[in-house]
């Protein structure tokens, strides 16, 4: 390390599209994505939680995938389009899945809530009628510590029969 | 918790992070998906003065079958593995492997190329690979050379890589007639990682073993050949009764290591169960 010159440990430029909205930054290579959309582009509602990559609170879809965004670097992230929990709702509409949490009382403190509505979106989105047994094996990657998993498996069961590719009648 | 400093460096090519992996030597290490290596840089167990990122090299991802293998891109990840069409046709014990490794966002960024270069004793596609008789392409600036899983895999995080290559491209060979592959495994309930598992390769003639490659994660360093179980199997009818001899067989000659978690004992006896798992659903699938 003693010899690496400072040069070397300097910002690099990136640029981002994060809920539509392009932003161009100077990010230190070691700036976690979590932080840079938490402390750089003040989009708080990305939650750091474990930052071991076991909970998922930090869960965003990086080019409509879900990953987990304290492991990843925001450097990777150049080029990019990134939805956030800011995303799912632009003009103040909730998400389906958003309104499931809320009718189903999916949360308690809240915490976990924005990973597991980005995971559950991208679970819906590549299989729109889960079964319960489906949507568990899908939160694999998100933890609750607060309420359990029962009321967040029903959330999200009611917005599959919501968007429409549930069936209504179980 | 932060990764220490670092310098960047993101190639356009595959010949640019060759020649930037060259130059920096041991200073430097290679940035896949990253979801072995940023979570031990943030540990601090790993602090690589340069990372290089390949993430970006396009064409080292994907699958196709070509010259009689199916190959897999080095950057192609487990999502797209345990999903594609082409696996699941041909290896179907590789697609499960796939689906078990992590969770659903660890499966859309990490990569088979980092996993089987990370070489972790707990991973699970060291231990389908070498059951399914696959292999590791290795580029360097003075060319490429081509390892069998069998030799790849030398002891905990370590492989027969050399500091200048990189592995573009794992290699499948297709197998002719009626043969059938599968992944078990039983994973540590907190971790998720590999406690003991078992893939199989089995093919058959009319319910006659052909062959078969069992191969076991969790009981050593690295994937371990079940050589006494296959060589038990070859030429024996499938049924219930021989494959139970077979796998009475399975940490044969091998140097099981217990954990905090499972004793060797115990996860002898998993192995043996495991591996039955494993050949029984693979033979289900070998139709003639």
């Amino acid at each position: 390390m003693s010899n690496m010159s400072k040069a070397e440990y300097e910002k690099i430029p990136i640029k981002v599209t994060v809920n539509g909205v392009t932003h161009e930054a100077m990010v230190e290579p070691r700036t976690l994505l979590v932080y840079f959309l938490r402390d750089h582009l003040g989009l708080t509602g990305t939650h750091v939680g474990c930052d071991t990559s076991q909970c998922g609170a930090c869960t965003i879809h990086l080019n409509g995938r879900a990953v987990k965004s304290c492991t990843l670097l925001a450097v990777q992230v150049n080029g990019a389009e990134i939805t956030t929990i800011e995303g799912l709702a632009p003009e103040g509409k909730l998400h389906p899945v958003q309104e499931g949490f809320y009718e189903k009382h999916g949360l308690q403190c809240g915490y976990c809530t924005s990973g597991m509505i980005m995971n559950a979106v991208s679970l819906l989105q590549t299989n729109p009628k889960p079964s319960d047994d489906e949507i568990r094996h899908a939160l694999e990657g998100n933890l609750c510590r607060c309420t359990g998993y029962v009321n967040i498996v029903a959330s999200i069961r009611w917005a599959a029969e919501k968007m429409g590719g549930h069936d209504v009648s179980r | 918790m932060f990764p220490a400093s670092f310098g960047y460096l993101a190639p356009q090519s595959l010949q640019e992070a060759l020649a930037l992996l060259d130059e920096h030597g041991d200073e430097a290490k290679l940035l896949a998906g990253g979801h072995s290596l940023i979570p031990a840089m943030k540990l601090r167990l790993a602090s690589p003065r340069y990372l290089i990122d390949i993430g970006q090299l396009a064409n080292l991802r994907g699958i196709k079958i070509e010259a009689g293998n199916l190959a897999i891109g080095a950057l192609t990840v487990h999502a797209d593995i345990a999903s594609s069409a082409l696996v699941r046709e041909h290896f179907p014990g590789l697609a499960e492997a796939a689906a078990v490794i992590g969770d659903p966002q660890v499966r859309n960024r990490g990569t088979i190329g980092g996993s089987v270069a990370h070489a972790d004793p707990a991973a699970d596609f060291p231990v389908i690979l070498t059951a399914l008789n696959g292999s590791f392409v290795l580029q360097s600036p003075s060319g490429s050379r081509t390892v069998a899983a069998d030799d790849f895999f030398l002891d905990f995080f370590t492989t027969v890589m050399k500091g200048n290559e990189i592995l573009t491209e794992v290699r499948i060979p297709l197998q002719p007639g009626a043969v059938g592959s599968a992944y078990v495994k039983l994973g540590h309930p907190a971790s998720g990682y590999v406690v003991v598992s078992a893939g199989a390769l089995v093919s058959h003639r009319s319910g006659s073993c052909v062959f078969a490659r069992i191969a076991a994660g969790g009981l050593g360093s690295g994937p371990t050949r079940a050589a006494a179980a296959e060589k038990e199997l070859q030429g024996k009818m499938l049924t219930t009764d021989g494959i139970a001899a077979a796998v009475a067989k399975v940490s044969e000659g091998i140097a099981v290591e217990g954990d905090d978690y499972a004793s060797a004992d115990y996860k002898r006896h998993l192995a043996s169960v495991y591996a039955r798992r494993a050949i029984e659903a693979a033979v289900a699938r070998a139709k003639d």
